[in-house]
């Protein structure tokens, strides 16, 4: 059998990658990447502006005033990040209705009862939820932080709306400070997931044990556009 | 804290107790009165604020009123607000009020405020701008009841009235106290601004202002600005002097309840995470995945 399925051309399989499946692309890890330092900074300009306790942290970005001028830019950033990746992944983050008794099933999820399961096609309902968590945060984020950016916008709108604004723009900050660090755990507690979104490969007994439907599909298309050598 | 009479009692962002073992002030609040039935706006308190704080504003156009300027600006830290009303006998009234900060006890800026030390309260219940700690981000306009701070475009750090805490340290009364010419404006313990504003209203209802006040209002604690007003029932009458100020809802959760709440989800998230792994584990594939994976390429090529 050889599964040897990289469509990207400057995926070329190595030797090390034989036998192994492309999972993200060149492409797809940069911008998943971007979007990841751009959140960091952005939690963590955020967090210093937030909370007392946290202020500290606006040292990293050169103080006070420093902090309050990089996070709506570093916002943007990982706003405009963020577009072409949804663009890519969005259409394969639509929850089907096998998505809906996975999550019902949430009990075998976090128990490591796989086998329990409905297939999971390229990607499960719980990361189907991180993507729409991030959209929905996001799109809050946008619309409430405008109505905040006190050098440019505040001004245009009138102070019941900054307010509820800023209330908004903290909740939408704490959903996705959390639905991130349900993410981040996701990609430590399922192993191999990390080498997926750094190396851009994962061994044919991953999918088939996490990602099933997607490679029936993956090796179902491997093979019939292989010319057949019998 | 090199002055005992600027010993300060509440700062921005700080979830600390402040410095407070003095009896700073003797323990006694100051208050600035404006008597808004004595006020003849000349402006005089206008020019003094400008003059003693060095401030100069740009020169603004004539709209055809007397408001001059049209609002308060990081430049202009005291305005005589101009108010032509009707009343239902048909009388014209010029309610004249000098706006500016109220300095309230429960300051809904210094709640806002995010910088540590940016706002703070001294003893004497003075709410002063540290504008050096000042990050520019507005949230104390968001947090103010009375629309009083204004962030300046050339610095972007917010400036309002201080209560002339520099001249107030050593023992002198505001500037705008010393050049108001008709007594409109006094100053002294809040305790005796109350005692002369009580006066003054006996006063006033002798002479037919049967709703003639004083404005103190609780909701914020009361304040360290506080005015006689000739209808304390509509206080709205004065260029829409609130009629009941308070922290808004929005700010106090946001700044209240929100932020350890918001800290312990964070944590409880991680924590949940870091004890899942504990005692549930990673989620590997072994050798026995990699072969099942093997039998179904196999099954599937074999497919037509």
């Amino acid at each position: 059998m050889s599964v040897e399925v990289g469509p990207e051309r400057r995926d070329a399989p190595s030797a090390e990658h034989r036998g192994m499946i492309l999972r993200y692309t060149a492409g797809e890890r940069t911008n998943h990447w971007l979007v990841a330092m751009s959140f960091v900074l952005a939690a963590l300009s955020g967090l210093a502006l937030f909370h007392p306790a946290l202020f500290g942290l606006s040292g990293l970005f050169g103080g006070g005033p420093w902090t309050r001028i990089l996070h709506p830019f570093i916002g943007l950033a990982m706003l405009f990040a963020f577009l072409p990746f949804a663009l890519r992944v969005g259409a394969e983050n639509r929850m089907q209705p096998r998505d809906w008794l996975w999550l019902r099933q949430y009990r075998d999820v976090v128990n490591n009862r796989e086998d329990r399961l409905p297939e999971v096609g390229r990607y499960n309902a719980g990361q189907k939820l991180v993507f729409y968590a991030i959209v929905l945060c996001l799109t809050g984020l946008l619309l409430s932080g405008v109505v905040i950016w006190r050098a440019y916008f505040s001004l245009y709108f009138p102070v019941s709306i900054v307010r509820l604004a800023a209330v908004v723009h903290a909740l939408c900050g704490l959903v996705l400070i959390c639905t991130i660090i349900v993410h981040i755990y996701a990609a430590i507690w399922v192993k191999g997931s990390v080498a997926a979104m750094t190396r851009g490969r994962v061994t044919p007994g991953w999918a088939w044990k996490h990602h099933r439907a997607w490679f029936r599909e993956i090796i179902t298309r491997a093979t019939s556009t292989r010319p057949r050598s019998d | 804290m090199a002055l005992q009479s600027l010993d300060i009692v509440r700062r921005s962002a700080t979830t600390t107790r402040s410095p407070d073992i003095r009896e700073a002030s003797g323990g006694r609040e100051v208050a600035k009165l404006i008597d808004t039935t004595k006020c003849i706006g000349c402006k005089a308190c206008q020019v003094a604020c400008m003059e003693w704080n060095d401030l100069r504003d740009e020169i603004g156009t004539n709209i055809g009123q007397y408001q001059n300027p049209h609002d308060l600006s990081a430049n202009s830290w005291t305005l005589m607000r101009f108010a032509e009303v009707e009343t239902p006998k048909a009388d014209l009234e010029w309610l004249i009020r000098k706006d500016g900060c109220m300095h309230c006890a429960d300051p809904g800026c210094l709640k806002a405020c995010p910088a540590p030390g940016a706002i703070v309260q001294y003893a004497n219940g003075i709410v002063d701008f540290q504008e050096e700690n000042c990050i520019g981000c507005g949230y104390c306009i968001a947090g103010c009841p009375f629309d009083i701070p204004r962030i300046s475009k050339k610095d972007h750090k917010v400036y309002k009235c201080t209560l002339c805490s520099d001249r107030v340290a050593v023992g002198l009364e505001p500037a705008c106290i010393k050049a108001c010419p008709t007594g409109a404006l006094v100053f002294g313990t809040k305790d005796d601004m109350k005692r002369h504003a009580a006066e003054r209203i006996v006063d006033l209802k002798s002479r037919g202002f049967e709703q003639a006040g004083l404005y103190d209002p609780a909701g914020v604690g009361g304040t360290h600005v506080m005015y006689v007003l000739h209808h304390a029932d509509q206080p709205q009458l004065y260029s829409d002097l609130p009629a009941d100020p308070q922290i808004s809802r929005a700010v106090r959760f946001w700044k209240g309840a929100s932020k350890p709440l918001a800290l312990a989800v964070m944590g409880l998230t991680a924590l949940a995470g870091f004890f899942h792994y504990i005692r549930v584990g990673p989620d590997e594939t072994d050798a026995s995945d990699e072969a099942a994976a093997r039998e179904m390429a196999k099954t599937l090529e074999k497919a037509p």
